[in-house]
């Protein structure tokens, strides 16, 4: 069973339909039985960084999700979820992230051309980097849809997967079990599902 | 690099899927869910869902029919018609919906955008405007293009966007149903006055009016059509290998 973790944040309608569209057995809660029950957690997440750190806090899920994480759970974040998973972000002053993965969050705004539309929002190609599990069954140049304004810096080892904006934008993050996409798959055809259904037949990595 | 968009847009009446020609004689065309999946299936890259009677008779949005929508297409999907008050957001967001395009709504209460984009963020509020010339001024029209409300086009797309809307769809009345390419006049006025994504509506006969479209105004982000799809008169695969031909950028 996977947990998409719910903490009051975002529309989860369609990231659960499309994990039912690949055939597996998730289920959206907040709660820490469940999330402990799962084999698999998902992280989503859209809005504002701090607001939704506040909000993972105030339930304990912040530790809760380092601890299944530390026994070799795997966890994909998505979007907002993904840059939670690093050590800080710089959206609306400075703020801690989950420190699952080593970089920061930085605004788009003066690091790229001014000529290009903040957020980066559309359709855009991947560019892999070395052989992360969750892309097995992509390719160089597949298109997924991104919406996002902050972008995940210092992490060039735990990069999986790159796109270009005006300069290089970290698109995916791994370290270990812990996965991040900054793109939607659930909102990315039937490129997105293969990820999801990659990230859904993953073995936990004691 | 970033890819121009193709977007369907599915107008819904009784739950089924019409276009009219500059907004009357509708004629039934098909199933929204039926079209919805096989643009996502056929490429489209995102789907737009209006429930045009909605705002003239306060009719809600056949929910259950956006639900199986939304549970069918993997592409983004935004849904307007009707949307005046939070809950209205609300109330098709967890049917499934990503944006939220709000048209009337916005012209009876201007501080709707602000606090939505305050709620559910800027990338998830659209501002649509149906834009007639009328005395040589770029003209907004509420209640599906029926009612001037003797706003100036632009400045209020502008307004819309300085309120925290995150994206802007154009609809040009004058070339509406028309068929014989989109205003690009009226697109470069807005292009100029915003910095957030612009969509193209309104006018697409044929497939070379999307690459003139795309040429002629570099800053649009995309371009969305209903009866040339519809009909089968444009394929979206085929119109993708044209624009790629002419050096456009997109999914294919």
């Amino acid at each position: 069973m996977i947990a998409i973790i719910d903490y009051g944040v975002g529309n989860l309608f369609s990231l659960s339909s499309s994990l039912k569209a690949v055939g597996a057995d998730a289920v959206i809660t907040g709660e820490p039985e469940l999330i402990k029950k799962a084999d698999k957690l998902i992280l989503p997440g859209v809005g504002a960084f701090g607001d939704a750190m506040e909000k993972l806090k105030a339930d304990g899920l912040d530790i809760l999700i380092k601890e299944e994480t530390d026994k070799g759970k795997p966890l994909l974040g998505i979007c907002l979820g993904m840059q939670m998973l690093f050590q800080k972000s710089y959206e609306f002053g400075e703020h801690k992230g989950l420190g699952l993965i080593k970089g920061e969050v930085v605004p788009m705004e003066g690091r790229i051309p001014q000529n290009l539309k903040i957020p980066h929002i559309g359709w855009n190609a991947l560019k892999f980097n070395g052989d992360c599990p969750i892309f097995k069954d992509n390719k160089d140049g597949d298109f997924v849809y991104f919406v996002h304004s902050f972008y995940a810096d210092g992490c060039n080892e735990s990069v999986t997967a790159t796109t270009e904006y005006g300069i290089t934008v970290t698109a995916a993050a791994a370290n270990k079990n812990v996965f991040g996409c900054q793109f939607h798959p659930e909102k990315s055809g039937e490129t997105g599902l293969k990820i999801l259904s990659a990230f859904c037949g993953l073995e936990a990595n004691k | 690099m970033i890819t121009k968009r193709i977007i369907p847009c599915l107008d819904v009446k009784d739950g089924r899927v019409v276009k009219g020609v500059n907004f009357e004689g509708l004629n039934d065309v098909s199933s929204p869910v039926e079209l919805g999946k096989y643009y996502s299936d056929c490429g489209a890259d995102e789907l737009v869902f209006y429930d045009i009677t909605a705002s003239s008779d306060g009719r809600r949005l056949f929910t259950d029919i956006l639900k199986e929508v939304a549970s069918n297409i993997f592409i983004p999907l935004t849904v307007g018609g009707g949307i005046n008050t939070l809950e209205d957001f609300d109330r098709v967001l967890k049917c499934g919906a990503d944006k939220v395009s709000v048209n009337s709504g916005a012209i009876k209460n201007p501080d709707l955008i602000k606090a939505a984009a305050e709620k559910y963020g800027s990338q998830c509020v659209v501002i649509s405007a149906d834009i007639k010339r009328v005395d040589g001024e770029f003209r907004v029209f509420a209640r599906g293009g029926r009612d001037d409300t003797g706003m100036e086009g632009v400045s209020w797309i502008k307004r819309c966007v300085d309120n925290g809307a995150g994206e802007v769809v154009v609809n040009s009345i004058d070339t509406d149903g028309v068929k014989k390419g989109f205003d690009i006049e009226m697109l470069k006025a807005v292009c100029e006055a915003v910095n957030v994504p612009v969509i193209a509506s309104g006018g697409a006969g044929r497939a070379q009016d999307f690459v003139t479209l795309f040429n002629e105004i570099p800053d649009i982000d995309a371009g969305l059509a209903a009866s040339i799809f519809h009909f089968g008169e444009v394929k979206i695969s085929d119109l993708k290998q044209l624009l790629n031909k002419n050096n456009i950028n997109v999914r294919l």
